[in-house]
């Protein structure tokens, strides 16, 4: 009896996790287009209940496009997309009411100060004035700027702005967190910092959705990730996988100088597993850099400079489009 | 393994454009004129390449802008000169000696180019600063401050005088004036507008924040000016605490001139330097004080 | 993450309480923050043009034939009309050149629906703000004529909410209109059809100054509906024609509302 009650409990949970796992977001051959030009190209993904994804992929991927059909503040051409079960088209405002949407480009509102910000924003949810101002000061606390409460937007610094943005997309306590380039114009430190936050919001069951162009953003902050190019989806995995999948353990990085990089590559011939040359180096993938690089200071090659690294998401991308993320 | 690694320096071949690119002949192609003539050239001709700047920059306005220069003599002609000039010719018959749309004609021609510098000097001179910062490119270059002032100025001289020509061009054609010395007109309306406008952009340009100032401007400068400087009716017909608005007002000073080359409206000769002298006077303090507003706020 | 779900649901309620409403405490917020004379100036370019035309003017023009053939003052005359134009320039600037700014460089629209506002409350937010504004102007502007003793009649007290009517066809039909604007270039030609309106909608003259097929073709224009009512009210004659003015503006609001309703997501979601 003893050894049957845990498994009996086992039994009823099993339902109640699987009804966790629904997808807060799907969509199917979801479709954008202006005209003859493709947006997004019929992409299929789901997001899971508190997981944080990614959409990685060079500015005008579709990624921000994408993230305007999850709010229904654009239209589909096409296909089917779902957030928390509803069609964000008719019942936009529904469905925002559930999410926080940091744009990719600062859209505070100029004409009030920085706290009315949080508050008016508050406001177009419903929400009360009462709870408006101990959200606000929390939020204010939150983006670092309680001094700068009573002053004017236009005031604040382009770091200030951002975090008072993010703050703003918080007011309605949402369960899931629409980021467009979040970290942007963010120098190192104030990165880090929001990264942290983000952790933190994660981990009291925040679904985030992030697109960003930043690989390190990406590995620093999704559990899972689809890589976009073109309105279509290259790739879909973790940021482990994907490197495994499509990318060596490690990268050795040689730079010849201008004239040289193309012309040295014969001589590379059948050192590492893939060479890739870029206008300005030449990448060498291997499990072993260091033994590549051996090899290279055998053959008497001489590069100017040389670096081994591990793999990332960078070279993931290369890959798959032949392309660099960053022109 | 040999595939992929044909394969992948296919992909990059794509890549490889950069490559053709000659940099020694980037960096030095024995073409350019020396650093020396080209401070040279600057020095002597930045008022100029500004100038073209920003009337490249109005090409995209040019179709309103053609429209207006066109359709706002014609409708003012219409509604004033000859529609209200009904009014009046039932009421007093003439005014100044002539009849109504003769009377209003060269003051709308004044008054209107009036109100468009009102607009090209308060808006796009912020933006110059603020919004889009269009002043920090030239300002990196050989140009000096006082030349990139001077250089919006003489691009905004340029667009009135095609349009007071247009204007008198069609005051023409409606008898509202006669061939003749009235093309003074032209000149006297640009005169006017730089009159008010080198002291606005002057302002404009010394203005910090989102300029809202402008309306302010607009409501209680522009507006008095256009309403209560003899256009419609002279000056000394309205009450005499009124009356120094005229005089204040280059509305006034050009419109009067312009009646003069119109029409021949008789004044006493002090009276017409009065005119030209408050009408020079003040394009040339606003000119030196946008010089000085300019030279501050790109330098620091 | 329980106890954080259960606070949750407060906002997941269908259409929670976010409304208009809260789009006019942000208009309202705006005003306050501003320098309360950027709103108080909006009130004397009709008060500078019944000084100058009214006064000056009259001197040249005289005794104007008014409603019903009563021979009345000149500024008498163009007093209702500028209400009128003041009332229409107000809301139509409102509805077009400041929603297109919100929308193209403030991006204040694109922040507010990323909240659970939809279209429909920012459109009629932002119109019941411009006939706010409306309002005050036509009550000020009122009080200037009673000064002025230009006013004769009780009939004048219905300008104020006439001017406010007038105001919300134009708000209406302005809105429907920057829905198909994308280029400021195109909010310029806006201006070609304002500026002949107002001088040739029997504003500063009575319309009998044109051939008849010329008049015919004013009395399609709104704002000689609009100056014709007013002008009406201010003397308190009232004939059928009162009546027609109204319901060209009724009809003119219902066709606007329509239009911008249609037009919504054209708007608001490019």
């Amino acid at each position: 009896m003893g050894d049957l009650s845990p498994g009996s409990r086992d039994v009823e949970l099993t339902p109640v996790t699987e009804s966790v796992v629904e997808p807060v977001i799907s969509a199917r051959e979801l479709r954008k287009t202006y005209g003859d030009f493709v947006a997004v190209d019929g992409i299929d993904f789901e997001v899971r209940p508190g997981e944080s994804f990614g959409l990685l992929g060079p500015n005008g991927a579709g990624k921000s496009t994408t993230m305007r059909m999850i709010g229904g503040t654009l239209d589909r051409t096409g296909g089917d997309l779902a957030v928390l079960g509803m069609d964000p088209g008719p019942q936009g405002p529904t469905v925002r009411a559930h999410l926080g949407v940091i744009p990719q480009q600062d859209n505070l509102d100029e004409e009030l100060r920085v706290r009315e910000n949080l508050i008016m924003y508050g406001r177009y949810f419903g929400l009360s004035r009462s709870f408006l101002a101990a959200k606000a000061d929390e939020l204010l606390a939150f983006a670092q700027l309680e001094a700068k409460a009573k002053e004017k937007v236009q005031s604040l610094s382009g770091g200030m702005k951002r975090r008072l943005t993010i703050a703003r997309g918080l007011v309605n306590e949402p369960k899931i967190l629409l980021l467009d380039e979040p970290t942007t114009g963010l120098d190192p430190q104030a990165r880090h910092v929001l990264w942290d936050r983000l952790f933190r919001l994660k981990e009291a069951g925040t679904t985030l959705v992030v697109t960003t162009h930043f690989m390190d953003e990406a590995e620093q902050l999704c559990d899972r990730l689809i890589v976009v190019d073109h309105g279509r989806i290259m790739a879909e995995g973790s940021p482990r996988e994907l490197i495994r999948t499509y990318s060596t353990r490690e990268v050795v990085e040689l730079r010849f100088g201008s004239a040289r990089n193309a012309t040295v590559v014969a001589e590379l011939d059948g050192v590492g597993s893939r060479i890739e040359v870029l206008p300005d180096r030449v990448l060498v993938y291997a499990d072993d850099g260091e033994a590549c690089l051996e090899e290279v200071a055998r053959r008497g090659l001489a590069p100017v400079t040389s670096l081994v690294r591990r793999s990332s998401l960078e070279d993931v991308f290369l890959r798959l489009t032949g392309r660099s993320l960053i022109d | 393994m040999t595939d992929e690694t044909g394969s992948a320096r296919e992909q990059t071949v794509v890549g490889h454009h950069h490559d053709d690119l000659d940099t020694t002949t980037l960096a030095y192609s024995g073409q350019a004129p020396s650093h020396a003539v080209m401070a040279q050239r600057a020095h002597r001709f930045g008022t100029w390449y500004h100038a073209e700047a920003v009337l490249r920059s109005m090409r995209a306005f040019i179709v309103p802008g053609l429209l207006n220069a066109v359709g706002q003599p014609l409708l003012y002609i219409i509604a004033m000169g000859l529609g209200l000039g009904a009014l009046v010719g039932n009421g007093v018959g003439t005014v100044d000696g002539v009849d109504y749309l003769t009377f209003v004609t060269p003051a709308l021609l004044v008054s209107t180019v009036v109100m468009s510098v009102s607009g090209e000097m308060t808006y796009p001179v912020m933006a110059g600063f603020k919004w889009m910062r269009t002043y920090y490119g030239p300002a990196a270059t050989g140009l000096r401050p006082a030349q990139i002032a001077a250089g919006h100025l003489l691009a905004v001289v340029i667009r009135f005088v095609v349009q007071c020509t247009i204007f008198w061009v069609i005051a023409v054609a409606f008898g509202a004036t006669s061939l003749g010395w009235s093309v003074l007109m032209v000149p006297i309306g640009v005169l006017a507008a730089t009159a008010f406008g080198a002291p606005l952009q002057a302002y404009a340009a010394s203005l910090e924040g989102e300029g809202f100032q402008f309306s302010f401007v607009q409501r209680f400068i522009v507006m008095p000016m256009f309403l209560f400087s003899g256009t419609f009716f002279p000056l000394a017909v309205m009450p005499v605490y009124l009356q120094w608005i005229g005089w204040l007002s280059p509305v006034w000073h050009g419109t009067q001139l312009a009646r003069l080359v119109s029409y021949g409206a008789s004044g006493p000769g002090w009276l017409i330097a009065v005119h030209v002298l408050v009408l020079v006077a003040a394009t040339l303090a606003g000119v030196m004080w946008a010089r000085r507003v300019y030279t501050r706020r790109l330098t620091s | 993450m329980s106890v954080r779900e259960q606070q949750r649901p407060v906002l997941a309620e269908p259409g929670a309480r976010s409304s208009v409403i809260s789009v006019l405490e942000r208009g309202f917020s705006v005003i306050r923050n501003q320098n309360w004379m950027i709103l108080v100036s909006g009130f004397f370019e009709p008060v500078f043009y019944l000084l100058a035309m009214g006064v000056g003017m009259g001197m040249l023009v005289g005794e104007v034939s008014g409603p019903g053939g009563r021979e009345i003052t000149y500024a008498a005359f163009i007093a209702p009309a500028l209400l009128a134009t003041s009332a229409m320039n107000g809301a139509f600037y409102d509805s077009t050149w400041n929603v297109f700014f919100k929308l193209r460089f403030a991006k204040l629209y694109e922040a507010m629906l990323q909240t659970s506002l939809s279209p429909w409350n920012v459109a009629l937010g932002e119109i019941l703000m411009a006939l706010f504004r409306g309002f005050l102007y036509a009550l000020g502007f009122l009080g200037v004529l009673a000064v002025m003793g230009l006013v004769t009649s009780w009939w004048a007290l219905a300008m104020v909410p006439v001017a406010v009517l007038i105001a919300f066809g134009f708000a209406a039909l302005g809105m429907g209109v920057t829905s198909f604007l994308t280029r400021f270039q195109q909010m310029d030609l806006l201006n070609f059809v304002m500026l002949p309106m107002f001088l040739f909608s029997a504003t500063l003259y009575p319309i009998t100054v044109y051939p008849e097929a010329v008049q015919w073709l004013v009395m399609v224009l709104p704002l000689w509906h609009a100056v014709e009512l007013m002008r009406q009210l201010s003397v308190g004659y009232l004939t059928w024609a009162t009546l027609v003015h109204v319901g060209y503006f009724v009809a003119m609001t219902a066709a606007g509302l329509w239009l911008t309703t249609t037009r919504l997501r054209a708007l608001f979601l490019r």
